[in-house]
């Protein structure tokens, strides 16, 4: 019986942390700047593939996986800086350049490092609970999800970055008109959003097969949950998270992975034509 | 020419896309002064205060603030170098608390170590009751006083302030206009003013600029900010 409940707890615990680390960046740099970034998946693979290459160059996993995060941040910060940053007012054109950049980068990653990279095996064992034994790594995946939702809080509400962040986000042309530097808050906020996407792909590279297209393993799931969470973190990713973690788990549970998979698409599309704006939209109105 | 201008405007243009709107703007503005710009909708006036805190450029022309050119300097520099704007509309940030909105505009000020959310908060004591509130949900006088509140927060030496009355109770804009004196008087701050409201021109402004056609074509000195002189350059 506690068996049975802890492995209902772990299944949403698994999808929810994946759809939070997942889709955290995404919903920073869209609900920031409204850039649809297309090369989300691209970040991940980064955060991936140095915290490989880290790692088996002899760095302990976390120190490997802080590489993989921090290498993310700095080339999100030049990204901004040298191809977003002009197309601001351009919407589809950065959603255009941002997937060019993502062919680009796949492609670039299968010819210079090639179609596979030596991974990191699963580290932390596992444990058991009744009659059943989950992988304790799991675990440090939901917490990380969990703090990367704390993380996000303190930074926007808890700070003065994020004092700044918001005004630039509600009126660019007022905030500026108060001293703040706008194109500061943003390269710092794609930096963060594109950190983010690394800290996912660091965390999960040694889950994965590391290869080049892995950053499209991840983009589905963080649009899905940014779409339905709409453009702010903490109102939207983290409540949409919860309900398509529920809806997951419980269809995954009862007629198995495609029939989840499928319902999540369905929840989906009835979600927003319920709430065109996400979660985000409606709570918004509703606290307003 | 006032004696110790602090802002002075020569043959400033600028526009929205291909349109002019400032046909050579120009006005000299003395440190402590209270000026208004008035005119008739449509002249400009709102388009001289964008250009002046950097969010329209100016095509062509001067801006010389404190003996220091900042016709190409970006609007977040003008700010932080003591130009406070209070836009037409207010724009407060709506989602955010009042206690928010005024970090935003001390944010300024940081460089310098000066805390004044006590000063604003004595100016406005309606904003230290309601800090906590999101400012979306302020009524329209209790935005003005916040927003006004917020860009003297960073201790500016100027300040525009774009059309102060509109949407504005007629008692909270006297209360508003008391503050505003105070300000300068205990301050020193100047301030540039657009208006429409006849009632508020006279209670505070030392003297008038009249502006038509993107252009400043007339002046209204100290002394003779009376009704009859104001009210011919105004749409009544």
């Amino acid at each position: 019986m506690l068996g049975n409940l802890f492995a209902g707890f772990y299944q949403f615990a698994d999808v929810f942390a994946f759809l939070v680390l997942s889709a955290a960046g995404l919903a920073i740099i869209f609900g920031m700047m409204g850039v649809i970034n297309m090369a989300h998946g691209e970040f991940v693979m980064c955060g991936v593939y140095v915290t490989a290459a880290s790692y088996h160059a002899g760095l302990p996993l976390p120190l490997a996986q802080a590489c993989g995060t921090a290498v993310a941040f700095l080339i999100g910060m030049v990204l901004e800086a040298v191809v977003i940053r002009p197309l601001y007012t351009r919407p589809l054109d950065s959603l255009l350049v941002t997937w060019g950049l993502s062919l680009v980068v796949t492609q670039g990653t299968l010819v210079l490092v090639g179609s596979t990279f030596p991974g990191i095996g699963t580290p932390l064992g596992g444990f058991r609970v009744g009659d059943y034994t989950f992988s304790a790594y799991r675990m440090v995946l939901f917490a990380a999800a969990i703090g990367v939702l704390g993380f996000v809080w303190f930074l926007f509400l808890r700070t003065r970055f994020g004092i700044q962040a918001r005004a630039v986000m509600q009126n660019p042309g007022m905030a500026q008109a108060l001293g703040v530097r706008r194109n500061r808050v943003y390269a710092l906020s794609f930096g963060v959003g594109a950190g983010l996407a690394g800290f996912c792909g660091a965390l999960y590279a040694p889950t994965m097969s590391l290869i080049p297209t892995m950053g499209s393993s991840f983009i589905v799931e963080s649009f899905v949950t940014v779409v339905v969470g709409g453009s702010s973190v903490l109102l939207g990713t983290a409540p949409a998270a919860v309900a398509l973690a529920v809806i997951r788990t419980g269809l995954n549970a009862w007629y198995g992975q495609i029939i989840g998979q499928i319902g999540l698409l369905v929840a989906v599309i009835l979600i927003i034509r319920v709430l065109p704006d996400g979660f985000t939209g409606w709570l918004t109105r509703r606290t307003a | 020419m006032p004696p110790d201008p602090i802002l002075e405007v020569a043959g400033l243009r600028a526009g929205y896309g291909g349109t002019q709107v400032l046909q050579g703007v120009d006005l000299s503005v003395g440190r402590g002064e209270i000026v208004a710009l008035v005119g008739r909708n449509g002249v400009g006036k709102t388009t001289t205060m964008r250009c002046l805190i950097g969010l329209v450029r100016a095509t062509a022309g001067s801006i010389r603030f404190a003996g220091e050119e900042m016709s190409r300097t970006a609007a977040d520099a003008r700010a932080r170098r003591g130009i406070g704007y209070i836009p037409q509309g207010r724009d407060v940030f709506p989602r955010m608390t009042v206690q928010e909105n005024l970090a935003v505009g001390e944010l300024i000020g940081a460089s310098r170590r000066q805390r004044r959310a006590d000063l604003v908060y004595q100016y406005f004591p309606i904003l230290a009751e309601r800090r906590r509130q999101m400012a979306g949900t302020l009524s329209g006088g209790q935005q003005q006083q916040l927003a006004i509140g917020r860009a003297l927060i960073g201790g500016p030496e100027l300040i525009l302030l774009d059309e102060p009355s509109e949407g504005v109770q007629p008692n909270v804009v006297q209360a508003i206009v008391r503050v505003l004196r105070s300000i300068r008087d205990d301050l020193g701050t100047t301030i540039v003013f657009v208006e429409q409201n006849l009632e508020t021109i006279l209670t505070l402004a030392d003297r008038c600029c009249v502006m038509e056609k993107g252009k400043v074509v007339d002046a209204i000195p100290p002394g003779a900010v009376t009704s009859e002189n104001v009210r011919r350059h105004l749409l009544l």
